[in-house]
């Protein structure tokens, strides 16, 4: 039973027959050539990136850039708005709660640029502290980044409050999407953010495919990312023109296979309804944190009052390492260690943590054998 | 739990992750630290040398199960050995735990406890790194090392 869904979900066969339906039947190069297949593969995927603009709710389809993962997205975002935006002693907002790939791809543009990294501390139950956060906005910051939902802790910041907040001076903010967008609706004009980070692979889609929302506004004066095919509009050795959005973003043949599974994933857990997948993983949260509590020497870490689906704890006396590879052999698989969190594990005081993460497949019956297994765990080290 | 995890998971193991021997400081001799960036896992394991016999063995750190049970065993059976000999049985459990599960292995004695992992391969680097971290400290090299 599969219980680490925070680090990548299972693919419904929709998913899996249409990226094998792409390569079997409309197999062909996006935005190229003039033969009907082509055609066909063009309007594949950009049927696609309106399918992604729609679960947003982005006001425009041109708002949604394909990238690799989550990853690509804000290092997109860092090295092309932060490159042209960002200068000494300038100052870029982070949380003490974000992933490696919401922190490390800013420490890299911070050290080009002599700037800092402020950071917004979180409290023992794993919440942003806000009034801090005011605190650290001022005249030198020039972008916040903070994730949607904390992988490590579970924790759903408030983004619409941390967006009002730095709006209100200006600034604009990135919403690292990664462990939300398979747990609950997201409407990137209701939260107001103005860059928002998503991957396919932990939304029940393919890897290596990803997406990056971009205000329009933003997108159109940030310089490209990459340099190549399919993002220029004429190309001399003197002088080349860039693709209007979203192709501007979008150098080389693109994950078009990746793209159409997304839009497969999409359209099946909102065929479920998101209403329906959060209630599910809510009840299944409270049903999780009820059985794990009656664990002996067991501490939740990350007790936020708005949590998503992840169960992340230690057991007294136990290396979370020595907990996987029992829980593995119970046939039980979770995620152990440091969830490239390693500045929150810093923060925590511990060198790793044991995590169980729930999608819209787990059932009562698996958090029953994880607590089971977690008892025999308790036994083996008492 | 299966067969596998109690050749893992060894009471002596257990006993030894419960309660560490010789997990404790030591001003000034020989030291070096193992430290496995992915994992976490961290020891350094300090050694009294004189002439070139071990007297003396301790470690501190943090990790799982397995380091702390390995750091554990070698240092109580590391006192007295000469330097040479210390080496040579690195050498030997490296080799021992290298072995393919099933393959026969040589008698390790005290430390055979520390085989189970064989049946687990991606637990062996948790073995060896106090083991690494020894032989650094037996070259008199004051550094960090990884297993990983």
């Amino acid at each position: 039973m599969y219980l680490d869904n925070a680090a990548t979900t299972h693919k419904p066969r929709v998913v899996i027959d249409r990226v094998a339906r792409y390569y079997t039947e409309e197999n062909a190069s996006v935005h190229r050539g003039v033969h009907s297949l082509g055609e066909r593969a063009t309007d594949a995927y950009e049927g696609a990136r309106e399918r992604v603009a729609r679960f947003l709710n982005a006001a425009e389809t041109r708002e949604v850039i394909f990238v690799r993962g989550a990853t690509e997205a804000v290092n997109l975002v860092a090295s092309t708005y932060g490159r042209t935006h960002v200068g000494p002693d300038d100052e870029i907002v982070v949380s003490e709660m974000e992933h490696h790939s919401n922190l490390v791809p800013w420490q890299i543009l911070c050290d080009e640029k002599g700037a800092r990294l402020r950071i917004i501390p979180i409290t023992d139950a794993g919440e942003l502290r806000m009034e801090s956060y005011e605190q650290l906005l001022n005249d030198r910051t020039r972008i916040v980044a903070v994730a949607h939902v904390s992988n490590a802790l579970g924790t759903v910041n408030p983004v619409a409050e941390v967006v009002r907040r730095a709006h209100a001076r200006g600034i604009p903010v990135l919403v690292d999407g990664a462990q939300a967008v398979a747990r609950m609706p997201v409407d990137v004009q209701e939260l107001g953010c103005d860059f928002y980070a998503f991957s396919g692979h932990k939304l029940f889609g393919p890897t290596g495919i990803g997406v990056l929302y971009g205000r329009e506004r933003l997108l159109d004066k940030m310089p490209p990312y990459q340099g190549g095919g399919g993002m220029i509009t004429s190309v001399a050795f003197e002088r080349t023109e860039y693709s209007a959005l979203p192709l501007k973003f979008e150098a080389g043949t693109p994950h078009v296979a990746g793209a159409l599974g997304l839009a497969a994933a999409i359209e099946y857990v909102t065929d479920l309804g998101l209403d329906r997948v959060r209630a599910h993983e809510s009840a299944l949260l409270d049903y999780g944190t009820g059985a794990l509590s009656g664990v002996p020497g067991l501490r939740f870490t990350g007790t936020a009052a708005n949590k998503a689906g992840i169960l992340a704890f230690l057991l007294d006396g136990v290396h979370p390492h020595d907990i996987g590879t029992i829980l593995d052999r119970a046939g039980v698989a979770i995620r152990v260690g440091h969830h490239c969190c390693q500045p929150l594990m810093a923060r925590l005081r511990v060198p790793a943590t044991a995590r169980a993460s729930l999608a819209l497949y787990n059932t009562r019956d698996e958090i029953d054998t994880l607590a089971a297994a977690l008892f025999e765990v308790r036994e083996m080290f008492a | 739990m299966t067969v596998d995890l109690h050749a893992l998971y060894q009471e002596v193991v257990l006993d030894h992750n419960r309660q560490p021997r010789n997990f404790r400081a030591m001003q000034g001799g020989r030291k070096a630290e193992g430290f496995n960036r992915i994992c976490g896992d961290r020891v350094t394991v300090h050694l009294r040398v004189e002439g070139d016999v071990i007297r003396d063995a301790c470690f501190q750190g943090s990790g799982c199960a397995i380091v702390k049970a390995s750091a554990s065993l070698m240092t109580e059976h590391i006192r007295e050995l000469t330097l040479a000999d210390a080496t040579a049985l690195v050498e030997r459990l490296r080799r021992t735990l290298s072995v393919p599960p099933g393959a026969p292995i040589d008698d390790l004695g005290a430390l055979s406890a520390l085989t189970g992992v064989r049946l687990f391969p991606i637990r062996i680097k948790c073995a060896v790194l106090p083991w690494e971290a020894l032989l650094a400290a037996l070259n008199a090299r004051d550094e960090v090392v990884s297993t990983e």
